[in-house]
Parts: structure tokens; C-alpha cells; sequence
């Protein structure tokens, strides 16, 4: 997004907006009495709320700016940390599904296939884009890209933003569960580095067919779960009102994944969200890029596969007796 | 006379019987009348078949598989019945029962997850939603896993994810097939992100298992789904289903709710998806294991041929188990 927008603020943000206008308010009055103490008191108090507000982000708010409809999407990362994009079309057997975008990046002279999963930004481009959630078309495309990559040696880069794979009736005759299947395995054989970012929304395997990486990068506020909050309340607590609690059983945070193990790194956002600032989340994930790349070129094509496939052979807790 | 016939007969005899004892009594109302406790008994000799109401003689369906003589309609099996069918008498020797469930996120829903494995360990009769060992089809040894749909609707957690890597890996060292029969809702929600990563962890032993050329036949039953499907379900060298058995990625509810419309009756049936191309046989019960036995026994032979050996007959078959 080129254009400055009035951003689009969540719930919880209210009493920030509401202090941020008193404030204003009153330094319009100031500027007439010259009283400012009160002011300099609101705007420490502005502070502290502010604080308390993002430090303790609850695992539902954190959903709500995932799903922000002005955070940054893959394209906007891809296009920012890349000067050439050369977008790539279709899966070879009939379909080019826009809901997965993917090409060829360049940073620091290295050519990569960077894929992403693409959200719209309005109702024209949603219905293109089918809302994030690709179809197997898609997924058959991303695997295409993927042995293109491993034939010329590119390293891949991922960047997933999706509520899942689409669940309707063409998708499941088209086979979206041996489309999501055959990533699964796919990747996991490749002898070139792969790093996955949950930049907005993991949305269970729809996300993971993209994910199975060397690294596993995830948005301070970004999400990634086996179902979404929504789904799981409907069903454990038969009603969808119970997201929030949903939300807190499930550990779906980068905080908390990182904590399972199950994710490599936090890539930081600004205060509120990256949506605040897009600038600075693509560099922050342009550094984080940079900086796992050079650590996985250490490693032999072997090494590489060989560390991919016992990063996910290890995952999972459970007791042995 | 037919067996419902019989049991008719049984039935007016039984509410005589019982009448008789309410006229001695006088009045009915201290004599405990517990039609209930006789139905439960009965259940135990009578089955009423979920396909066409026909009653059956509950020792004659488990001879017959569990399948129904009047309609055909195919009864779920549990993991032990499963492997009872597929294996040769006392050759299946289970492995990894040590491996049980923990509760690594805490989860709670409307009842503690640690309350619903004991539940469920109760009425399945089993310690988790997966049995798998070794053992041999018509004297070839096979790597087999059964899933069991009675613990918590066969969903995939850490420790259904982490007995087929394992029982892969002793299908790959001891260069035999693997055989998995899948009868799942999915993953596991009360694993949260730990049950997805079993997705990638199953699709990426199988990587290895393909590599390796070794034979991978998936059974699909009533009802194989989700997470399930879309990872190892999905993968096998051969796909084979049951007659009528439910397979998919979405439910059906879902997809009606995201399409807003209603989807055809046969949708997602074994015989639907053999139609579109998705899965390679369906085949009634009773021919299963000639079929599985032949599969493994022709795609023995290019084996035989590269090492003049067969794979099968130098190996011997428990030992390391």
C-alpha cells in the first residue's frame, strides 16, 4: 500500500483513541491558555496505557491484528525487499490459482523462489484471490515452483498469510487433500535452503503445505494453528462465542510457538502491528531473511534435507513408558 | 423363519413374560420394569445394521467382518478387528504401546483434555487412536498400522504421528511394505499446533519410504478426513477405500456452509472419489486381504529381480522388535 490510509483501528484500541483525542483536544485550548501540565499528564498516561495495552496482547487481539485488513500481505513483503519480481503463472494442468503467488526474487545478488499465499485487499480482488485460501490448483503451482528451484539450486522463501485451504466442493473433486499431502512430502526431499514466514494467519494444513522449512519464521503478531479459533470453539465448546477461550487453549502466538519449539524465530513488528508500519516489518523480515540465509548456505545440499527432515521428525510430546 | 422374524418372536414372548409378572404383582408400580437392561443384553447378541435397519445376529456379522448380508453395508472395524483381518493369524506383533498421550498445552474445554484420554482409553478399549506393529500377509511381511476411530474420532496427535514415523522407519531398516489403514475426523485440536506438525512429520518419513522404493499401500475406511487425508492418508503407492466409506479434506458441513449451497448425497463417498480419479480401488472387505496380498507379492518382484533375492524370505521376521 503506496498511498497513506487513516488506519483502521481494532476494539481494544479504543481507550488509545479515545485519550489521543482529549489530548488534541486540549492541546488546541492550551495553545489559547498555555496550561500544558495536564497535558504532559494525559500524555503519560496515554503511555502507560498504550504500554499495557500491546505488552499484554491477549491471543484473540493478536488474531484480530493478524487479520487487520491493512496489514502488510506477501506481495507487499516480496515487492519491498526485492528490486526485480518476476511473478510465475499457473500449474501446467489448467488452472493459475491467484489465491498462491510465486516467483523469482533477488536479494544481494542471490536469485530465490519466493511463494506466498495472497489475500485481497478489496471485494473485486478478494473474489480473485478467493480471500487467501488457495485451491489444490494452487498448491500444484507452489510445487511446480519448488522443483524449479531445486533444478536451478534457488534457495525458497515462503511466506504464508491464509485462514486455509479452501474447503468447497470443485477443491475437494480437484483432490485438495493429496495437493497438501504431496507439499508435505515434497519439501521435505528438496536439497535447497527453505524458509517459511507465518506472516498474518497460519491457517492449518492450508499454511503447513507451504511451511515445511529449514527455518520457521513467524510476525510478532501473526498466528498459526491446526484449526481456527472459531472452528475449535464450535466444536469443544459447541458455540462460536468461546473463540477467545478458544484462542487461549489452542497456543497459536509466535510467543507461544516459539516457546513449543516449534518455530525458529520472532520477527519483531512495531508497536500495534505491522500494519503501523510496513516499511519497517519488510525490512525487519528482509534482515531476518538475510540472516538465516547465510547460516543455512553453511550446510551441503544433503545437510539440508537431512536437517529439515529431523526438525519435523522431532516435533511432538508425548510420554514413552 | 429370518432372524428378524426370530427375534420378533423373542420380543412378544419377552413383554408376555413380563405381563404375566405385572398381574401377580398386582399393581405395576413397585415392580421395577427395566425394559432396557434386557435391550442392553440383547445388543450383545443382536446388531441393527446402520445400513438397513436389518437386524443381524451380532456373532454371524463379526464372521462375516461386520459386514451386513442383507444390504453390504460395511460396519466399522476397530484398529484390533482391522489388523485380526489383514494379518496372518498370531503373526502381528505390536510395536511403540509404550508410547502414550501427555497434555502438553494443558487443554481445556469444557472438560480437561487428561480427562477425555482416560474416557477415551475406556471406551475405545485403547491406549491411543493408532495400533501398529509388525506382521505378515499371507506369510510377507508387512509394517501395519490400524487406526482406531472409537479414541477421540482417530485423531492425529503426537503420538498417532509419532508410531507411523517410527513404524515407517522399521518398514524402510527392514526393507518390507507399509501398510496404514486410516479411519480419522482429522487432528487433534487438544495438540494444537503440535498435531498439525504430525501432518509433516508422517508426509516427511514417507519421503524417505518412496526414496527408498519400498511398496506404501493406504487403506482409507469410514471415515478417513482432515489433517488425516491430507498427509499419509493421501500418499500411498496404491490408494484403496472401502465400498460407501466417507473420504475428504473438509466436512460436509463446512464446505455447505462456506458454498451456501447443498452438495450432491454420494459426495465424498469412496465410489465418488473413484470417479474423479482420486483413489485406485474399492474393494468389499472380504477381498482385502487377497488384494493386499497379491499387491504386495507383485510389486515384489522388480525387487527380486535387482537383488535376486526376494525381500521377503531372508528376513528375519521379529527379530529387533
Amino acid at each position: 500500500m503506496k498511498t497513506k490510509q487513516e488506519i483502521i483501528h481494532l476494539d481494544f484500541e479504543k481507550p488509545l483513541i479515545a485519550l489521543s483525542k482529549q489530548i488534541s483536544e486540549l492541546e488546541e485550548k492550551a495553545l489559547k491558555n498555555g496550561n500544558s501540565k495536564i497535558i504532559i499528564d494525559l500524555k503519560n498516561q496515554y503511555e502507560k496505557v498504550k504500554e499495557q495495552i500491546y505488552k499484554n496482547l491477549s491471543p484473540i487481539e493478536r488474531i484480530k491484528i493478524a487479520r487487520h485488513p491493512q496489514r502488510p500481505y506477501p506481495l507487499d513483503y516480496i515487492q519491498s525487499i526485492s528490486p526485480a519480481w518476476y511473478e510465475l503463472h499457473g500449474d501446467r494442468t489448467g488452472k493459475d490459482d491467484a489465491a498462491i503467488v510465486g516467483g523469482l526474487i533477488e536479494i544481494d545478488g542471490q536469485t530465490i523462489m519466493a511463494i506466498g499465499t495472497q489475500k485481497g485487499r478489496n471485494i473485486k480482488e478478494n473474489q480473485r484471490r478467493n480471500f487467501g485460501m488457495p485451491s489444490p490448483e494452487g498448491y500444484r503451482k507452489a510445487l511446480r515452483l519448488f522443483y524449479h528451484a531445486e533444478k536451478f539450486n534457488f534457495p525458497i522463501v515462503t511466506f504464508i498469510d491464509t485462514p486455509g485451504a479452501y474447503p468447497g466442493l470443485e477443491a475437494e473433486e480437484h483432490n485438495q487433500s493429496h495437493a497438501i499431502a504431496m507439499n508435505l512430502r515434497e519439501l521435505a526431499g528438496l536439497t535447497v535452503p527453505i524458509i517459511a514466514i507465518v506472516t498474518g494467519e497460519g491457517g492449518s494444513g492450508g499454511a503447513l503445505a507451504l511451511g515445511v522449512a529449514n527455518r520457521v519464521l513467524m510476525l510478532e503478531n501473526s498466528i498459526y494453528s491446526v484449526i481456527s479459533a472459531e472452528g475449535c470453539a464450535a466444536i469443544l465448546w459447541r458455540t462460536k462465542d468461546k473463540a477467545s477461550e478458544a484462542a487461549s487453549a489452542l497456543k497459536i502466538t509466535a510467543q507461544d510457538l516459539y516457546k513449543l519449539g516449534v518455530i525458529d524465530e520472532i520477527i519483531p513488528e512495531v508497536e500495534g502491528g505491522a500494519h503501523y508500519n510496513h516499511n519497517q516489518t519488510c525490512e525487519n523480515i528482509l534482515n531476518a531473511i538475510k540472516s538465516h540465509l547465510r547460516e543455512l548456505k553453511e550446510l551441503s545440499p544433503e545437510e539440508l534435507k537431512t536437517d529439515r527432515q529431523e526438525k519435523f521428525r522431532r516435533l511432538g510430546i508425548f510420554n514413552r513408558v | 423363519m429370518g432372524l428378524k422374524d426370530f427375534f420378533k418372536t423373542r420380543q412378544l414372548k419377552k413383554a408376555a413374560k413380563l405381563q404375566s409378572q405385572l398381574s401377580t404383582n398386582g399393581n405395576g408400580h413397585d415392580l421395577k420394569v427395566e425394559p432396557s437392561i434386557c435391550d442392553d443384553q440383547l445388543c450383545v447378541l443382536w446388531t441393527k445394521c446402520q445400513g438397513c435397519n436389518e437386524l443381524l445376529y451380532t456373532s454371524e456379522l463379526k464372521k462375516n467382518h461386520s459386514v451386513c448380508k442383507h444390504c453390504g453395508h460395511h460396519h466399522r472395524l476397530t484398529a484390533q478387528e482391522r489388523i485380526d483381518l489383514l494379518t496372518d493369524y498370531g503373526s502381528f506383533l505390536e510395536i511403540d504401546d509404550n508410547i502414550l498421550p501427555s497434555d502438553p498445552l494443558n487443554f481445556k474445554d469444557l472438560k480437561p483434555y487428561k480427562d477425555r484420554l482416560k474416557e477415551a482409553e475406556k471406551t475405545s478399549n485403547s491406549k491411543e487412536a493408532i495400533i501398529t506393529g509388525i506382521g505378515s500377509i499371507n506369510n510377507q511381511p508387512v509394517a501395519i498400522g490400524a487406526m482406531e476411530f472409537q479414541y477421540i474420532g482417530g485423531s492425529m496427535g503426537s503420538v498417532v504421528g509419532e508410531k507411523i514415523v517410527s513404524l515407517a522407519e522399521r518398514a524402510i531398516e527392514k526393507r518390507i511394505p507399509l501398510i496404514l489403514v486410516s479411519s480419522s475426523g482429522g487432528a487433534r485440536m487438544h495438540e494444537g499446533i503440535l498435531s498439525l506438525m504430525q501432518m509433516a512429520k508422517t508426509a516427511g518419513i514417507l519421503k524417505k519410504l518412496h526414496e527408498e522404493k519400498l511398496l506404501y499401500v493406504s487403506l482409507l475406511t469410514e471415515p478417513t478426513f482432515g489433517g488425516v487425508t491430507a498427509s499419509f492418508a493421501m500418499l500411498g503407492d496404491i490408494l484403496i477405500a472401502e465400498p460407501r466409506a466417507r473420504i475428504g479434506f473438509a466436512g460436509r458441513r463446512v464446505i455447505e456452509e462456506t458454498i451456501r449451497q447443498k452438495i450432491p448425497k454420494d459426495f465424498q463417498t469412496a465410489e465418488y472419489l473413484l470417479e474423479n480419479g482420486q483413489i485406485d480401488l474399492v474393494i468389499p472387505r472380504q477381498n482385502l486381504k487377497p488384494l493386499v496380498s497379491d499387491l504386495i507379492r507383485l510389486h515384489s518382484q522388480n525387487t527380486k529381480l535387482k537383488t535376486g533375492i526376494s525381500p521377503f524370505s531372508k528376513i528375519p521376521l521379529f527379530a529387533g522388535v
